[in-house]
């Protein structure tokens, strides 16, 4: 099994087991584990789907370095 | 008599009745470049020619500075300036203070020479396009920071992934000095290392007005970023030299942020769709084998295993059976054959014989008698019958 990298990478790995296990014709003991495998990776998925909160910040430069100050813009519909 | 004058005192007066002449001291001009140099004072040297004459032109660094094309020779150009006289080289030339293409735009024409410039150098080339990130944590937005494009930018960012940080670094959109913040902006997110993604974004605009990002010190920039630069700048139909450069070109600003992150809900569906498809596989897998298992289990060898021994007992019995018939049989037949040979010896036996009549002879030497020779009247006889025996005397002896 390989180590993940990143999203893509999971969504990628998941697809595959999830093809596998609907061929069918692999030992019923190895699709356990291929199946075990799914749900941990399907679980990084929807984690990393949530894992940056949503934030808006304005930059400024200030003596070649860069600020972050919150912004009060907020999205008009 | 003639006045005695200096060949300096005649350029000088030659000198002054061109400045005194209104038309030559602002005059415009219009021509085609030839023998253009660049010195490396900045001042431009060139001739302007038509069919049939010529004139020098000197084009000092400070009015050419504020060219936006490249002067080069078969180029048709409008000039306006002013006729004087180059003392020490007595000639008369023509300082142009504006130059502009003759026929298509200068703005038009810088661009154009730009891009092939910078086409030349390969800047443009697909495989210095980098991939954006799929799911990028912080996307940083160069742009400026009122008007509609970062509302738009916002909104439909939001829409599809609501979990991401935007940074706006705000920078002039038009205008001098607008390319050099762009371009600073652009360094200092590299620098810092910011964010996952760049967009530089612009609405619509004049060729002028969206000049800024057909400046080169903003294509080097973009070229520079290690981190992917996406260009929205300008209408569909806009095309300028950032668009060109950047890893990625977006047609309007909100297509830009439909490029720059996936939908979630799409995202999230295709997490949740593979999740059942994995349950429903395996729940279907274990079913087929609970279904083969229990065909097994209905299998009459597992159900009454004692079956077969039961048959094996049946059969064994029938064989042994058999097997007595044929012994019976076999000793029956054996008996008769017995039988048969018994009666016949009976039928032999010398005691049956004598019970028909007949005797056994012996001699006084227990000697059976079979014929008359050897017998004499008088020799005693032992005559063996059915119930017994009796010693005779011959008598006498005949031949039959």
């Amino acid at each position: 099994m390989d180590e993940v990298k990143n999203f893509e990478d999971a969504v990628k790995q998941l697809e595959e087991i999830v093809e596998l296990l609907e061929k069918g014709d692999i030992p019923l003991e190895e699709s356990l584990e291929l199946f075990q495998r799914g749900v941990a990776l399907s679980g990084y998925c929807t984690r990393k789907l949530d894992e940056t909160e949503k934030k808006i910040v304005r930059l400024i430069e200030e003596n070649g370095e860069l600020k972050e100050e919150a912004c009060m813009q907020e999205v008009q519909e | 008599m003639q006045q005695k004058l200096t060949v300096t005192q005649l350029t000088k007066y030659i000198k002054q009745i061109f400045s005194f002449d209104n038309l030559l001291s602002n005059v415009c001009v219009t021509g085609e470049i030839s023998n253009y140099k660049l010195h490396s004072s900045g001042h431009m040297y060139f001739t302007l020619k038509d069919d049939k004459s010529v004139i020098k032109c000197v084009m000092f660094k400070t009015q050419n500075r504020r060219l936006h094309f490249k002067p080069e020779d078969g180029l048709k150009v409008i000039i306006r300036g002013y006729v004087s006289v180059y003392e020490a080289g007595g000639s008369y030339q023509l300082y142009p203070e504006f130059m502009e293409p003759d026929g298509i735009g200068d703005l038009y024409l810088a661009f154009e020479q730009l891009k092939q410039r910078l086409e030349g150098e390969g800047i443009f080339a697909p495989e210095h396009k980098k991939k954006l990130p799929y799911t990028p944590k912080s996307i940083g937005v160069v742009t400026s920071p009122t008007g509609a494009v970062i509302q738009d930018i916002m909104n439909v960012l939001f829409r599809r992934y609501p979990n991401v940080v935007l940074k706006i670094f705000p920078v002039m959109v038009q205008g001098d000095g607008a390319g050099k913040q762009i371009s600073k902006a652009l360094d200092a997110l590299n620098k810092t290392r910011a964010v996952d993604v760049i967009i530089l974004a612009r609405g619509g605009g004049s060729l002028e007005e969206l000049w800024p990002f057909n400046e080169e010190i903003v294509a080097r920039s973009i070229f520079k970023s290690e981190i992917p630069v996406i260009s929205a700048v300008g209408h569909e139909t806009d095309f300028s030299i950032s668009d060109f450069v950047a890893d990625l070109r977006a047609p309007t600003p909100s297509a830009a942020a439909e490029l720059v992150v996936p939908e979630k809900e799409a995202l999230q569906k295709n997490i949740m769709d593979k999740r059942l498809r994995l349950k429903r596989a395996l729940a279907g897998r274990i079913q087929k084998e609970r279904q083969l298992l229990g065909q097994l289990a209905k299998s009459p060898s597992l159900r009454h295993p004692l079956d077969r021994l039961n048959q094996l007992c049946i059969e064994l019995e029938q064989l042994n059976k058999h097997m007595g018939n044929s012994m019976k049989r076999v000793f029956e037949s054996a008996k008769n054959k017995l039988s048969v040979v018994c009666g016949k010896m009976d039928a032999l036996s010398p005691l049956m014989v004598l019970s028909r009549g007949y005797s056994i002879t012996r001699s006084s030497e227990k000697e059976i008698i079979k014929s008359i020779s050897g017998v004499k009247p008088g020799d005693m006889l032992e005559i063996t019958v059915t119930d017994g025996s009796m010693i005779c005397s011959v008598k006498e002896v005949n031949n039959s």
